[in-house]
């Protein structure tokens, strides 16, 4: 790929960073367009003016927040349930070669049903409410934590082991020292992943488990009663929900893991 | 093994793999299948006897037999088959356009920074939105007929796909191209003999991802809208409080998925065998 020729920046008139801009000007302008000269009679083309409008009225009034309140709620009961259980069990299985041959092909078998298979089993099990859909976002988060916890224990450095052996360390001091700091980026890895999966169970749970609030009740509400605004407005809402936890989620492993940038030898 | 450390240690510190291996009464892969056994046949004993004694209400969970008949049963009328069957076509479906859209796209924006520049922050943003939040949207815009499902499922495998071969093409090492450069390829060969070699890797994880997403996609579609397919199955049997039916179908759904991944895994290896010859 000869990619030395792009470097010059303003080729073609627009800067580079507001190029990503725009085909999404392009699309708001043709949908504004299609609705102020009545290319579609169809209800649910709906103006972006509307669309903002609702969003104003929702964010005033505060129903948005009381929504979201409640489905971030469940979403982080869930998760850190799932991921706590889950850093314990890929522990166990990592740790253990007689725990991994006993129990790890029941999981691994487990782990294959289709996450939201589970949901209906769920529902009968728990009922439709809080219980359920909380059970549900842990499950979710559970397998990628136990996943990634797992691989990253078996796969510290057995010359890392064989040192800690040498200096006489205990079992805790091994765990402190040696096994969790190597096998902490795919921990992380696993813990981000456990967290956006969460965040889609969430919704799921909350449109099979039609009970109580959350933001994907109010898009359900929307599509049943044809307020495509609504619904709109809601996928602008879980893009932003899922992009801010994304975020977080980065800068956290980034803090923790900004050690591991560091010369060796400062030690 | 002859090693010296600094310490003094005794034999009891060293490690026991590096110790002589003592023969093993069994074959270690007969060990290890027999250790996998107990954990299930302890939960279906208990499972049973929970059913033979009625502790559990057969409503909320029947009974192992109860399961096994009525999968049998579904087997051999043909209902498990059929709804097998229309479950697959839509997965492949919806794969197969979300592969070639995610690959068009993600090879269009590895290659071209024009591209990347203009097409990028829309796809993130349009990535960021799960399936499941584009699900009241396209229901409002095509119904809940087939559309909706190809659809969904093939948001859900482009998305991994495109991001992953961009990634993939991204990340080709500057040095490969520099070798081809000095070798006098051609675009086409730079493109056949560096890059894309160089980029198989990423891009077949991509598409494995791929599958997966679509799969679960499907799962979850079915069960919200859908009058045939397997997760049409599970809704069916849970609104009669047919529990057999749902865990039936659950297995189904669960090994469909198992063999799927195991089917991308065997062409992997066929695919990416002359990787390890290399090197």
């Amino acid at each position: 790929m000869a990619r030395t020729h792009v470097t010059t920046p303003l080729r073609g008139g627009i800067p580079r960073p507001l190029r990503g801009l725009v085909i999404p000007l392009v699309l708001l302008v043709a949908w504004w367009a299609a609705v102020r000269f009545g290319w579609s009679t169809s209800p649910l083309l709906v103006a972006p003016g509307k669309v903002w409008q609702t969003g104003v009225d929702q964010v005033a009034s505060g129903k948005v927040f009381a929504a979201l309140g409640a489905s971030l709620w469940r979403d982080l009961a869930g998760f850190a349930i799932g991921a706590t259980a889950g850093l314990l069990f890929g522990a166990l299985l990592g740790a253990s070669r007689l725990a991994e041959k006993f129990i790890g092909p029941s999981f691994h078998t487990l782990k294959q049903i289709s996450l939201f298979a589970w949901i209906p089993l769920l529902s009968v099990w728990f009922g439709l409410g809080d219980a359920a859909k909380v059970a549900f976002l842990s499950l979710a988060a559970f397998f990628p934590v136990v996943l990634n916890t797992f691989e990253g224990i078996r796969s510290v450095p057995p010359d890392l082991l064989e040192v800690a052996r040498v200096l006489r360390f205990t079992s805790a001091q091994r765990w402190r020292k040696v096994i969790l700091p190597s096998a902490s980026p795919a921990i992380f890895a696993g813990i981000h992943l456990g967290l956006i999966y969460a965040w889609l169970a969430t919704l799921g749970a909350e449109y099979l488990l039609v009970s109580g609030q959350g933001i994907g009740n109010l898009m359900i509400d929307g599509r049943e009663h044809f307020w495509m605004d609504m619904v709109l407005f809601g996928v602008f809402v879980v893009g932003l929900v899922g992009f801010t936890l994304n975020w977080i989620a980065s800068r956290i492993e980034a803090r923790a893991l900004a050690w591991r940038g560091r010369s060796v030898a400062q030690f | 093994m002859e090693r010296s450390w600094p310490l003094d240690f005794d034999s009891a510190d060293l490690a026991p793999e590096t110790r002589a291996p003592a023969r093993p009464a069994v074959p270690a892969w007969l060990g290890d299948w027999l250790l996998a056994w107990p954990l299930p046949l302890a939960v279906l004993a208990l499972w049973a006897l929970a059913a033979h004694f009625e502790w559990i209400a057969p409503q909320v969970l029947p009974s192992p037999e109860a399961v096994a008949l009525t999968f049998k049963e579904s087997l051999l009328s043909g209902e498990l088959w059929a709804n097998l069957q229309i479950s697959l076509v839509r997965v492949f479906a919806g794969f197969a356009i979300g592969l070639v859209g995610g690959l068009a796209l993600g090879v269009a924006m590895g290659l071209s920074p024009t591209v990347k520049d203009y097409v990028y922050p829309l796809f993130k943003a349009f990535a960021q939105v799960p399936v499941l939040g584009w699900l009241p949207l396209l229901m409002l815009l095509v119904g809940i007929d087939e559309a909706l499902k190809i659809i969904l499922i093939s948001k859900a495998a482009l998305v991994p796909i495109a991001l992953n071969t961009y990634k993939g093409i991204q990340n080709v090492p500057t040095r490969f191209i520099e070798v081809g450069r000095v070798l006098r390829f051609t675009r086409w060969q730079m493109l056949t003999r560096v890059v894309f070699p160089a980029a198989l890797a990423p891009i077949w994880n991509g598409i494995r991802y791929g599958l997966t997403h679509a799969w679960l996609a499907l799962v979850v579609v079915e069960l919200l809208a859908s009058s045939e397919g397997l997760g049409y199955m599970i809704v069916y049997g849970r609104q009669l409080f047919q529990l057999d039916v749902v865990l039936a179908a659950v297995v189904v759904v669960g090994a469909v998925g198992y063999a799927l991944d195991k089917g991308l895994a065997a062409i992997e290896k066929r695919l990416l065998g002359w990787r390890k010859e290399a090197f």
